[in-house]
């Protein structure tokens, strides 16, 4: 135990100069990233309200279809692998930017880009696949509430496709610099988040409407 | 919890922990796969009760929800960095329970109320 409290003792001691040492140098890596991660929060209380709005108004129907009729559990399983694999994928993606590793770090990225557009197509084609059978957003309270919910994920996602287009460019021409690093650390909070808020989409709103 | 701490505490040792490695995204994955596959099976097989299987799947969601937190987003007590993002998250999650379970549970009552 007294060993224990030691390690801790001198692991504060150390993070503690780290800090100081980097303060000297006008590193403000670790300040960015947070900064990114406060913004990350703000966009869980948006989703937030878009989940209350969607649990307040989902058995409001109007009549037309429910989430029983119209959710597929198949296809969204498979929607919901590419999104699990595309973040252990990204994972790799950054222990490679880590180690300096440029080649590692542009086929990762590519994967995870690759896996991330399945996933939006994926949607895509269900929205239009709902829309041309008549169950547009306009029909119904539930279906502007689904639409809205599940689409302002998928463009969060569209934007994080085009924030990966942009990090791998920038990878490919600048290398791996702390300010690269630092970035990809962003997109990387930004899509593990992204992963976090499809878990509630798809229990609350797929697994739960199908039930 | 002591095992867990010297765990954490060897793995700084040997570089930052916010930084994650090989092992713990392979141990979060496989977690989140198996937490992903349970809620899946249940409702698509049909083979429990109702109540049963919401509950379960609200569970098994949030165990997920605290597997990508832990190893993909890196939270954690150790760190001075990994401190403050772990208590906005534990603030904003204070809200959003507010802001869900209150709205949820005002709107449902005014609708049982216009039912008489």
């Amino acid at each position: 135990m007294s060993t224990l409290s030691a390690n801790v003792g001198s692991a504060n001691l150390d993070s503690v100069s780290h800090d100081a040492h980097e303060h000297e140098h006008h590193d403000t890596s670790g300040d960015t990233v947070f900064g990114f991660w406060l913004y990350l929060m703000t966009d869980c209380l948006l989703f937030a309200s878009f989940f209350a709005t969607y649990a307040v108004l989902f058995m409001n129907t109007a009549g037309g279809v429910s989430g029983k009729d119209i959710f597929e559990l198949d296809f969204v399983a498979v929607e919901t692998a590419a999104l699990l694999i595309s973040s252990i994928t990204f994972g790799f993606a950054m222990l490679a930017a880590q180690g300096q590793k440029k080649a590692l770090t542009l086929t990762w990225l590519f994967v995870t880009f690759c896996l991330g557009a399945v996933f939006i197509s994926m949607e895509i084609y269900e929205f239009h696949h709902l829309i041309v059978n008549g169950h547009g957003p306009q029909h119904s309270a539930f279906l502007t509430s689904f639409f809205s919910l599940v689409g302002l994920h998928g463009l969060h996602v569209t934007a994080g496709l085009i924030w990966m287009t942009i990090m791998m460019i920038e990878v490919a021409k600048r290398g791996l610099g702390k300010a690269t690093i630092t970035r990809l650390s962003c997109l990387s909070l930004f899509w593990h988040f992204l992963d976090v808020v499809w878990i509630c989409v798809f229990t609350v709103v797929y697994l739960m409407g199908a039930m | 919890m002591s095992h867990s701490e010297s765990h954490s505490l060897k793995q700084s040792d040997h570089h930052d922990e916010s930084h994650g490695s090989v092992k713990s995204y392979l141990i979060g994955f496989v977690l989140s796969v198996i937490l992903t596959t349970i809620p899946f099976y249940m409702v698509m097989s049909g083979d429990f009760s109702k109540v049963t299987t919401l509950w379960s799947i609200v569970t098994l969601a949030i165990v997920q929800i605290w597997v990508h937190l832990k190893y993909f987003l890196h939270l954690n007590f150790t760190t001075a960095n990994g401190r403050a993002s772990t208590f906005s998250f534990l603030f904003s999650a204070l809200i959003i329970v507010m802001v869900v379970g209150l709205s949820v549970w005002i709107i449902y009552e005014s609708n049982a109320m216009m039912m008489y």
